[in-house]
Order: C-alpha cells, then sequence, then structure tokens
C-alpha cells in the first residue's frame, strides 16, 4: 500500500505543484537578499546577528523551513492526508482497493504512512533547495547561534537537518487529524478544506492569549521550538512537550480512524 | 461446492429492507444473472456479498468462507469485481492502474502472479492498444473495459460483475456476453446483474429475480418463461369464437382486441381450439402460439411482490 502510495504521487502533477510551491520558497528567500540587501538602517533594533546570517548561505533552507511552517505546511498535510481515504471514495477506487483485498486498517496506516513520507520529502527538498541557491550565491560560513555562540557548518547543516525532523514530528499530529477526517467523509476536497483549517486555527488560537489555558494542548503548540536547536546549550523542553503532543493527536486520531474506518459501510 | 452463499440476508437503511432475508446459493462453475430493476437491491446486495457495507442481519458465505470474520481475504482474493462503474486513477494510465492494484494487495508472490498477467486481460478486453494512454482519455466504453480486464487479472474463481455491459456499445456487449460465457464454460463462476432482460436470458444458466430486496422467482431462465402459453386467433366473429371457447375445458381466459383473441391455455392445445371454432362455423384466419416472455414473466413478478400503495 505504502509503495503504491508514493508511486502514485510519484505520477501526479499535484505532487510537482506543491514542490515547486515549497522549493520556490527558500530560493524567493535567496533571490530577495541578494537583490536588496537588508542594512543596518532600515531594521532598526534588530540584533545583530541577524545581518551574519543574512549573508550566509546557511539562513535559506532555515528561514524556508520557518516561513513555510505556518500555512505551507498545514496545506501540504491537508492535501496529502485529508485527501488520503476520503480522494480514493470520490473516485470510487476505495471499493476495489478493500476486494482486492487491502485490510481495511493497512489501508489506513499506509495512507498515514505514505503522508508522512512526503511530508518528510518536501520537508528535505525545501532544505535541499534552500542549501543549494543559498550556497551558491552566499557561500556557507560558520552560523551564530542565539545564544551568541557559533556552529561549524557541518554541525549547523546537522541541526537544519533536525530541525526539519522535529517540523515533520510537529506536523504528524495534524496529518493523523487529517487522516482520520479523511475516513469520515467521501468528498476528497471537503476533508482537505476541514484539515487546512483545522491546522491554521490551531495556530492562530495559540496567538490569542486570553486563551493561553487550553495553549499547551493544542497541535501545533511546539511547532516553533526548533529555534531551540539553535542556542546554545540546545533547551529540550519545548521540543519535547511538542513530540508529546504530536504523539497524543497521532495516537489517539489514529485509533479513532481505525475503529470508525473499521465498521464503516462503503458505499462510495 | 458453492461459491456464494447467503442466508437470511438483510440490510435496512432509516427502517426500510433494502434487501429483505435473500437466500441465495450460486454454484460453482455456473453463469448465474442477478435481474432486478434499478432500486431493487443489487447492488448493496454485491456489496455485502464483497464485505463493502455490513449487514443489518443473516450471513454471507464467498467460496465457503464467512464474508465477515478472518478467513475473508483469502475468498476476496481468488474473486474479481467490478462494483457498479468501473473507478481508477485518473492520472495513470491502463497499464499503471492494473499494476497499482495488483500491488496494493502485497509484494507476495499473488502480487507477481497479478502484474505478469497485465498483457493478457489488456488483451482479452481489446485495450492492448490503448494500455499506456491515461484513463483521463478514456471512453465510458473503454472504463467499462479496463474494468472487466481488473476483474480478471487475479484470475479470479469467482467473478461478481455489476452490470458489466453498461455504457458499451452492442458489439462491445456481445463481446462481453461471449467473455463470459467462455469463462464459466472454462469453470469460473459468474454471478452477473442486470437489469436487462435479454441480456441475462441469452447467456445465463440461472437466473433470480429480485424485487424491493427479496428473491421473487429462481431457476433457468428457460423455465421461468416456460409456463403460461397462449394462442392469439384472429377471427371473423369474435363474439361467437369467445363463446365457443368459454365453453371449451382447458381454457383459462380469453381477452379480446377487435378481431383478434389472446386465449389463455390451460390444458387444451391449439389444434382443439382450432378445432372447436371451425366446428362451431367461426372462420379463423390466423392462429399462433405465443408464449410469454421473459419480460412478461419479469414484470408480472416485480409488479405483483410490491406493496401496493
Amino acid at each position: 500500500m505504502f509503495r503504491v502510495e508514493l508511486m502514485k504521487a510519484w505520477r501526479r502533477w499535484r505532487t510537482y505543484l506543491l514542490a515547486a510551491a515549497l522549493g520556490g520558497i527558500p530560493v524567493l528567500i535567496v533571490i530577495a537578499v541578494k537583490l536588496s540587501p537588508p542594512t543596518s538602517a532600515d531594521s532598526g533594533d534588530a540584533p545583530p546577528f541577524l545581518f551574519q546570517i543574512l549573508r550566509n548561505g546557511l539562513f535559506a533552507p532555515l528561514t524556508g523551513l520557518a516561513v513555510i511552517q505556518p500555512f505551507f505546511l498545514p496545506l501540504a498535510a491537508g492535501l496529502l492526508a485529508g485527501d488520503a481515504v476520503a480522494g480514493e471514495a470520490q473516485a470510487g477506487t476505495l471499493r476495489y482497493l478493500l476486494v482486492r483485498p487491502v485490510a481495511r486498517t493497512r489501508l489506513v496506516l499506509g495512507k498515514y504512512g505514505a503522508a508522512m513520507a512526503l511530508l518528510g520529502l518536501l520537508l528535505l527538498w525545501v532544505v535541499g533547495c534552500g542549501a543549494f541557491w543559498g550556497g551558491v550565491v552566499f557561500g556557507f560560513k560558520p552560523l551564530p547561534t542565539l545564544s551568541g555562540t557559533t556552529l561549524s557548518v557541518a554541525q549547523a547543516s546537522l541541526r537544519i537537518l533536525a530541525a526539519a525532523g522535529y517540523i515533520l514530528l510537529g506536523v504528524s499530529g495534524i496529518a493523523a487529524i487529517g487522516v482520520c477526517i479523511s475516513t469520515l467523509t467521501d468528498s476528497g476536497p471537503g476533508a482537505i478544506v476541514a484539515t487546512v483549517i483545522l491546522g491554521i486555527t490551531s495556530e492562530i488560537v495559540d496567538q490569542i492569549p486570553n486563551l493561553r489555558v487550553i495553549h499547551p494542548y493544542l497541535p501545533t503548540h511546539g511547532w516553533l521550538a526548533f529555534t531551540d536547536l539553535f542556542r546554545f546549550p540546545v533547551e529540550w523542553g519545548g521540543m519535547r512537550g511538542g513530540v508529546l503532543i504530536s504523539a497524543a493527536y497521532t495516537a489517539v486520531f489514529l485509533t479513532v480512524a481505525l475503529v470508525s474506518f473499521s465498521r464503516r459501510d462503503v458505499v462510495a | 461446492m458453492t461459491a456464494l452463499v447467503t442466508r437470511g440476508l438483510t440490510k435496512r437503511y432509516d427502517g426500510v429492507n433494502v434487501v429483505d432475508s435473500l437466500d441465495l446459493t450460486v454454484n460453482h462453475g455456473e453463469l448465474y444473472g442477478f435481474l432486478g430493476p434499478n432500486g431493487a437491491g443489487k447492488t448493496t446486495t454485491i456489496r455485502m456479498a464483497l464485505g463493502l457495507i455490513f449487514p443489518s442481519g443473516g450471513e454471507v458465505e464467498l467460496l465457503g468462507e464467512p464474508m465477515f470474520r478472518r478467513g475473508r481475504d483469502h475468498a476476496l482474493r481468488r474473486t474479481g469485481a467490478l462494483i457498479e462503474e468501473p473507478a481508477f486513477y485518473r492520472f495513470l494510465s491502463g497499464r499503471r492502474n492494473l499494476e497499482a492494484f495488483a500491488r496494493a494487495g502485497g509484494d507476495g508472490e499473488e502480487a507477481r502472479r497479478r502484474l505478469s498477467r497485465i498483457d493478457e486481460v489488456l488483451e482479452q478486453v481489446g485495450l492492448s492498444p490503448a494500455g499506456d494512454k491515461r484513463v483521463k482519455a478514456y471512453s465510458q466504453g473503454m472504463r467499462q473495459r479496463l474494468g472487466i480486464a481488473l476483474a480478471l487479472l487475479g484470475r479470479p474463481e469467482v467473478l461478481v460483475l455489476d452490470e458489466p455491459t453498461n455504457g458499451l456499445d452492442p458489439a462491445g456487449m456481445r463481446e462481453v456476453r461471449l467473455l463470459l460465457r467462455r469463462l464459466a464454460d472454462g469453470g469460473t463462476t459468474v454471478f452477473v446483474s442486470s437489469h436487462l432482460l435479454a441480456e441475462v436470458e441469452v447467456m445465463c444458466d440461472r437466473v433470480g429475480v429480485l424485487s424491493r430486496g427479496r428473491l421473487v422467482a429462481e431457476g433457468p431462465p428457460g423455465n421461468l418463461r416456460g409456463g403460461a402459453e397462449h394462442l392469439r386467433i384472429e377471427v371473423g366473429d369474435p363474439e361467437r369464437a369467445a363463446a365457443i371457447l368459454r365453453a371449451l375445458a382447458g381454457v383459462a381466459g380469453i381477452e379480446g382486441e377487435g378481431r383478434v383473441l389472446r386465449v389463455h391455455l390451460d390444458g387444451a392445445n391449439p389444434a382443439q381450439v382450432n378445432a372447436a371454432l371451425v366446428s362451431g362455423g367461426v372462420a379463423v384466419s390466423a392462429l399462433v402460439s405465443e408464449r410469454d416472455t421473459l419480460e412478461d414473466v419479469f414484470m408480472s413478478l416485480v409488479e405483483g411482490s410490491g406493496v401496493q400503495g
């Protein structure tokens, strides 16, 4: 199931569109910085290390990740996870998979696995595009941390990959919610939109101070903690919380998806 | 051995039994026609037989395995199906679609066997030249053919086909009928639903008629139409002829329409009828023996079984 999903994604325009949109972001950042390099005059009280970062090719993959995370990542999760089962139902192919037979449990888990694998590949693609164009245009230099120390190019590259990995873990909860919604409806676009809206709403609620009580329980709450990888020493608390909350959402929503789908009449 | 058995199979939606205590037995190697008007519950029955929807009551056995227990996957692997319309990944070619479905069930020997049959089944349904085109560009008839190819891919022991000739032109319909007949003659059990009487009549070994979720008749198509025989006669004096025939033993009923009478026989034979009329002085200009068509039988079954009003 998993491999078939990747084969299908490979032959689908949608995948390339998504890749072009996501890979284009770090490239745009490189172009923008190259064309109008920020000066200390127009950035006012920005911390001085920002300028070092902005003349270093390594900033491109990192800023690329930071820029796609709030909007493009929930969108990709919606397209890949929200459409997983509902899209098959809408196309009518779900019934042919089930009588092939593909066990319902395997179908849901395979779809979730494939969605996560594709999200991982997209994040690597963003890092790769950013690193390539950032490197070509600015070259790589040691990266200053938020705490004032510096990381060697090799160390910094590893941290950037770790950040991508953490961002992937962070989105796993939203992807599980997407797959769960996907098992409840026969409308692919409906499930996609619902997933994207839930992801973005969670991020917005996370910004409203009056709702502070529920912040720790939001699936996107720990998303920004990847910046802690660029402190010295690395602060693990935020990321630990983020991984736990994602794991909890994944466990709960995948279970709901498996249980509800195993009992559902497939009439599409 | 039986290929498909349902016992008391029932599906209730909103208090209405769409399929109502259905007892069905399809024997190994037969071509069984599942006949019924649209909305009779054919597709619901097929979906339950394949484990897609859960019955409200009763049970299904496919190739001896209870459908809602563990052994079902073994049975489903030996079954090919076309359920309502064919459905494919539109962005993949016909061939890649077959590949995707072959691999989706696993990577073992069984998937390899299916992959190796792709050319053969495309050939069988006449799609070899279009195999590498995207399904998006297929006509409805081509999709239907690809759907049949997918059902055949696993060299199934049982084929469950829901209206397989939908969307095909008359030549295509004939091809499919011949293909199904050939498969059944080769030992494959074929369970085919249809709302087209003529189609079922010419190809099936046995026919079951479904109406409002119930099986209202079952048997070889010849037997179903068998019983009622009637005569169509044209006479010079219909009133006098009717009077004579009413007095004749073995006549069940007479309907008149101008100079043409329809005489339902129940024991009498056409020669006796003719002799009685001629000796009674009625000129008989035509006398034709007719049997009820399957359509007459079907209509009377379907109408008679319904809830009135």
